[in-house]
């Protein structure tokens, strides 16, 4: 293997075509803050890949019902993969692309009941309350969820290429992280804390009368507390599970075929987001393969700002309102065109390693099949 | 624009708490807001919520303070009686089995914070950098889901008076920010609803930010472009696209006002990607306008 630098890249490599970034590529991992296009690049690398023959699945995080629409789902994405017809459906496409929403707690009861020595021990943690709560909202669930979907469907025949859509997550490292969220969990002084009375053979009322969870009793009440005792009662034995099952999604997420894609968008936040995310990557020893920046303003030709403004100045001169409006806004647009393009230098510089592409802003929103052409010509050359 | 006097507004209650999805730009408009207020003489205080600091530097002369659940949860289990092993609790990661066990808490004592701060009379007006709109939801409805769960004690007490702060329009209002683009008009027409009825707070104007105010710009293939022969095509093609930008843009400022009756605050787009304290004070002029 090449030496990597200290970004894991490999230094002086020429970075392969976006193409080739997915072609080589059994799982994407599509990363990158809140409204910057995510969900739709994933869907636009899907549908490209189909067509150069992969049986994709796409695996989004939220409903993305425009996205739904325009691939023609009817019924919008549901928690099972459905086959996508939209876009793929010529003859010469030998591929397929299917599409999903990750439904978190249905995958997190999948992931019990796989681990559980027989269906009650399983039965008594999807009815504990504890459990309910740990599968609706403790942070990092829906990370540790995606993660395992990502797992579950890279072993599923009926793929061969998994593209991922991350959480919008405050913190970006949380997906990385994710397996090992609940191993973690049952890792816990206080799990181990509340196991000791079964160890001891004593009565889960007496774990109530140690002083922590006395005082913890009193803040959330004890019911409450009764609760967390009898899930992590009811997790007994199923820890290594848990933890073998992160160890082998932490492979999967560091396997030489799979890779990961920044998408980011011209708003100064949306960079800032996307530079912290490829320095927290490396640090992980993971590389950035693809970097997408969506919704960037069209140049529109290569004239300068100072030439469209001198025109409409003439135009205007001249008592020519409309056509002085037609020059200014040529240089409104190249002025906004210029300045994004000096914000995201630095990122560019320091992805300079990945395959970069530069995806314009279209005039209208995505809403269709034509739409996700457009992008993926952009995308894919 | 049909706002009238927005500043009038957004100040008649002394918290607000801006929300929205992710990217619509909370933190420019929590950041607007405070300013236009500040510069009408009032005391405002900036509250952010975990996450990266920003408004330090966007509101480098206000009060700005941060205030993360961790530390709020800490403080108040000190404050109740806890205070020898409020830091053991916290330091043993028994807080995030507090949290998971009672969802909700973490975000109440939060609020319970604001709620405080909201007391002393010390603020004018407190604008809130509020969570993403997803979270928003939870965030408001966690007093009256932990209301609901919990039968009695300091937990019930605290969310029963961040209730009735949420829930006088004197007190606080909820300011939703959104773009004008499809998928966050979506998302606000949603959170919209969710929030009145389950939380039943108060909903001030709508910000719809990074709206395009250039005029309607006229057909290019009817402009006479005289001798000129270079870049006409470039002209054309910017103004087909800037046309066919506020065409979208209009229709969904319409979607928008006539799916939720509130009046519109519309934040003009700058021309640049990111933004200066002195865009901030552009903004706030415009808000007061």
């Amino acid at each position: 293997m090449s030496p990597r630098n200290e970004f894991g890249e490999v230094p002086g490599a020429f970075p392969d075509s976006f193409g080739d970034v997915v072609d080589g590529a059994s799982v994407l991992v599509c990363c990158g803050s809140g409204g910057v296009g995510k969900t739709t690049t994933a869907a636009v690398i899907g549908l490209e890949a189909a067509r150069r023959g992969r049986r994709v699945v796409v695996v989004t995080i939220d409903p993305a019902r425009r996205l739904a629409d325009a691939l023609g789902l009817v019924d919008g994405l549901t928690g099972e993969p459905q086959q996508v017809r939209a876009g793929v459906e010529n003859a010469a496409v030998t591929g397929e692309l299917w599409a999903m929403m990750l439904d978190t707690p249905a995958m997190f009861e999948r992931v019990v009941r796989a681990h559980a020595p027989d269906p009650e021990q399983a039965d008594r943690i999807v009815e504990n309350r504890f459990y309910r709560n740990i599968a609706g909202a403790l942070s990092g669930t829906q990370e540790y969820m995606a993660s395992e979907a990502l797992h579950e469907l890279h072993g599923d025949e009926r793929f061969d290429l998994v593209v991922v859509d991350t959480p919008p997550s405050r913190n970006a490292l949380d997906f990385l992280d994710a397996p090992g969220v609940l191993a973690r969990f049952l890792d816990h002084k206080l799990f181990k804390l509340m196991m000791m009375p079964t160890r001891t053979g004593l009565r889960m009322l007496t774990v109530a009368t140690q002083p922590i969870l006395k005082a913890i009793g009193r803040v959330v009440g004890s019911d409450v507390l009764a609760d967390a005792v009898a899930f992590f009662q009811a997790f007994a034995g199923m820890d290594v599970g848990f933890r073998q099952r992160a160890e082998a999604v932490t492979a999967l997420l560091r396997a030489e075929t799979t890779r990961f894609i920044l998408v980011a968008s011209p708003q100064r936040d949306a960079i800032t987001e996307a530079s912290w995310f490829a320095d927290q990557l490396a640090q992980q020893g993971f590389a950035v393969h693809g970097t997408v920046v969506n919704r960037l303003h069209p140049r529109f030709g290569d004239g300068s700002v100072a030439d469209a403004v001198e025109r409409a100045a003439s135009a205007s001169r001249r008592g020519h309102d409309d056509l002085a409006a037609v020059w200014s806004n040529l240089a409104d647009l190249r002025t906004i065109a210029i300045a994004e393009r000096a914000e995201l230098a630095p990122l560019l510089d320091r992805v300079a390693g990945s395959a970069v592409v530069e995806v314009p802003m279209l005039p209208s929103d995505v809403h269709d099949v034509m739409a996700l052409d457009l992008l993926a010509r952009h995308l894919f050359g | 624009m049909s706002n009238v006097n927005p500043l009038a507004d957004l100040a008649s209650s002394n918290l607000v708490i801006v929300a929205g999805k992710g990217g619509v730009g909370k933190t420019t408009v929590t950041a607007v807001v405070a300013r236009a207020a500040a510069d009408a003489g009032r005391r405002v205080l900036v509250i952010e919520l975990d996450g990266k600091p920003a408004l330090d530097e966007l509101v480098p002369d206000l009060d700005v303070r941060h205030i993360s659940a961790a530390e709020s949860l800490e403080e108040y289990l000190f404050e109740h009686g806890f205070k020898r092993i409020a830091r053991r609790l916290t330091s043993t990661g028994v807080i995030d089995v507090i949290g998971t066990a009672a969802p909700g808490i973490d975000d109440l004592v939060v609020l319970g914070k604001i709620k405080q701060l909201e007391r002393s009379g010390e603020w004018d007006l407190i604008v809130v950098d509020g969570p993403a709109a997803g979270h928003a939801i939870t965030f408001l409805t966690a007093a009256s889901g932990l209301l609901d769960a919990v039968r009695g004690g300091p937990v019930r007490e605290q969310a029963q008076d961040v209730l009735d702060m949420l829930r006088s329009p004197e007190r606080c209002q909820v300011l939703l920010v959104t773009l004008p683009e499809a998928t966050p008009v979506n998302e606000l027409i949603e959170t919209s609803f969710a929030l009145e009825e389950r939380v039943g707070v108060q909903l001030g104007p709508i910000v719809v930010n990074r709206v395009d105010q250039t005029p309607p710009l006229p057909d290019p293939t009817s402009v006479d472009f005289g001798r000129a022969r270079v870049q006409v095509d470039d002209a054309v093609a910017a103004a087909h696209f800037r046309s066919t930008r506020l065409r979208v843009q209009g229709s969904e400022i319409d979607r928008l006002s006539s799916s939720v009756p509130l009046p519109q605050i519309h934040l003009s787009a700058r021309p640049v990607a990111g933004l200066s304290p002195g865009d901030i004070a552009v903004l706030a002029a415009e808000l007061v306008r």
